[in-house]
């Protein structure tokens, strides 16, 4: 397939929203069960600011999928189909996680908080928990409704597994993690051990996902060949003219049309962008704590992410290339 | 229920690719339209189309045959790219199977034409929405024509009526017996998208005739080595006349 930029920066943005929600969620959670101390720093600055950053982003990715339609005026309409198509229902289920989002920010950001119920002894559910709770599952429909959208293409055989969700989960967690672990070396530098540790077994988490799938992958074969394509029982056939001359549609949606070297080098650079190079800066971060080494880990997964879409996309064979094999 | 369709016999088809231009001709004026080319007359010219004719070549010289193929939309009985519209632009006709694109409601996502394993949808890059063979609806019911020109464009223009038009859900039709009769196929049955469209395979006629056919006592052949016996010759009569 061919990557679009407008998907790449969507789908890697939204999840590094999610991602650094659902950060600012579990410390939130540890600190009520009392697993780890409550932010000594202030609290409006963590949860208020942190939800702004995830909102921002989310709306950056919002923004790039509009550069994927020919028609972005009429993509309101795109709401209607959410019975049978995942594309419809990730409409749906983004702005909601984004009104979601904004709502838990807010009544952090607000101080209003009034606890709802008390169960067993002095174990407090406040409002900013509940929301958090309903955020945090239409963070998961999100990156469900996202990666379905790849997912249930049957015949993309690359992408209809169950790792595509798992990777997209992870991997948007892993990058929102070490977000976080940057912002919380601002706003809440007590809770760096503690979201750096998270991101780094994310990440380890995420290249043990995204690993399964590169080896399945590539012992795939392909159900469709050139002879169910035009129904004729011979071993050898030849496509002597696709119906174009100058390409067409089939081939400009379909190939990525860049020199296979190029594709094997991306796939490299993915996996040490994604995976070591973020842990090892992770890692020394902590021990400090730096910021320098928070932010270059988070510019290198960012950018691996982005070369981790654009693989994704690349790698991804579709049936209809038999039938474009030569002008 | 009524199921629309084309059945292309592979046999007959010489790759004229008539059915492409009629194609592009009728839906260019038609309902459809328009469907815009981008450097129609210079380098790299390129450009949407509902059907396009393939050409392949079966076999390694010298035992070769070359097989013209014209593909098009399947308008299959169960079309993977119709569930994934978002918007419901794309849409199965329930009265007569035929897969169509409201134009006024499509986005121009190109999802669809992922869900499609024929690459039968083509994005028209200067309306901005996707587009798709539609059998020539706009025609096939047009009381207007003539009742013999009521049917799509593609299949009137075949100079070699290789291209049949009719409902395959039919057992009586003539498309339906050709497929029943001629060993009719559909493409990439492996995927379950049910495609309604079918092909006559290539077929070849052989005299089977067996050796001891060609030399045995009674073959009318041997009678070229007849030699007229000569007057001295005894004759049937002179056995039996003592």
């Amino acid at each position: 397939m061919h990557p679009a930029f407008s998907v790449i920066f969507l789908t890697t943005l939204i999840g590094l929203g999610q991602g650094l929600f659902l950060a600012i969620y579990t410390a939130q959670v540890y600190s009520v069960v009392e697993l780890i101390p409550m932010t000594q720093g202030d609290d409006r600055i963590f949860y208020g600011v942190g939800s702004l950053i995830a909102l921002v982003l989310l709306g950056m990715g919002l923004i790039a999928s509009l550069f994927h339609l020919g028609h972005p005026e009429r993509a309101w309409r795109s709401v209607t189909q959410w019975r049978t198509s995942w594309l419809s229902r990730e409409v749906i289920a983004l702005p909601l996680f984004m009104g979601s989002l904004f709502l838990y920010g807010l009544f952090h950001f607000m101080g209003w908080n009034p606890v709802l119920i008390t169960v067993g002894e002095g174990f407090a559910i406040d409002l900013t928990l509940l929301m958090g709770a309903i955020t945090t599952l239409l963070a998961f429909t999100l990156f469900l409704c996202t990666a379905m959208i790849y997912a249930s293409i049957r015949f993309l055989q690359e992408w209809a597994s169950p790792l595509t969700v798992l990777n997209f989960i992870l991997l948007g967690g892993a990058s929102g993690f070490t977000l976080a672990t940057l912002f919380t070396y601002y706003a809440a530098p007590e809770l760096v051990n503690f979201i750096g540790g998270w991101a780094m077994v994310l990440t380890v988490m995420a290249l043990l996902s995204r690993g399964a799938s590169l080896i399945r992958n590539r012992l795939l074969r392909p159900k469709s060949t050139p002879q169910t394509a035009i129904g004729v029982r011979h071993s050898t056939i030849r496509q002597m003219a696709q119906g174009a001359m100058g390409g067409s549609f089939n081939t400009r949606e379909y190939f990525h049309g860049k020199p296979q070297l190029l594709v094997k080098w991306v796939k490299w650079t993915f996996i040490l962008f994604v995976f070591p190079l973020p842990i090892l800066f992770l890692a020394l971060g902590i021990s400090g704590p730096f910021d320098t080494l928070f932010m270059a880990a988070l510019a290198v997964q960012y950018l691996g992410l982005i070369a981790e879409r654009w693989y994704f996309f690349a790698e991804a064979n579709h049936p209809q290339n038999i039938y474009y094999q030569v002008a | 229920m009524t199921q629309l369709a084309l059945v292309i016999d592979l046999n007959v088809c010489v790759g004229c690719s008539g059915c492409v231009t009629s194609c592009k001709e009728w839906n260019s004026s038609g309902e459809a339209g328009p469907m815009p080319d981008q450097n129609p007359y210079r380098a790299e010219p390129t450009g949407t189309f509902f059907n396009r004719m393939q050409t392949y070549e079966i076999g390694t010289f010298p035992n070769t045959d070359t097989l013209h193929f014209p593909k098009s939309c399947m308008h299959c009985a169960e079309p993977p790219c119709v569930p994934v519209c978002p918007t419901g632009a794309s849409y199965k006709r329930e009265e007569d199977g035929i897969v169509l694109v409201d134009y006024d409601k499509c986005i121009g996502c190109k999802y669809c034409s992922w869900a499609c394993p024929y690459g039968a949808r083509e994005f028209d890059e200067q309306s901005k929405v996707m587009k798709k063979c539609t059998l020539c609806v706009d025609r096939i019911y047009d009381l207007s024509l003539p009742e013999a020109e009521r049917q799509p464009a593609c299949v009137i223009s075949c100079p070699t009526s290789a291209r049949l038009f009719g409902d395959v859900e039919d057992p009586d039709s003539e498309v339906s017996v050709k497929i029943r009769e001629e060993g009719g196929y559909p493409l990439m049955a492996e995927w379950g998208a049910q495609p309604s469209n079918h092909y006559l395979p290539r077929r070849k006629t052989h005299i089977r005739v067996r050796e001891e056919e060609l030399v045995r006592a009674d073959n009318p052949l041997k009678r070229e080595n007849f030699t007229k016996p000569s007057k001295d010759d005894q004759s049937l009569d002179d056995i039996m006349s003592w």
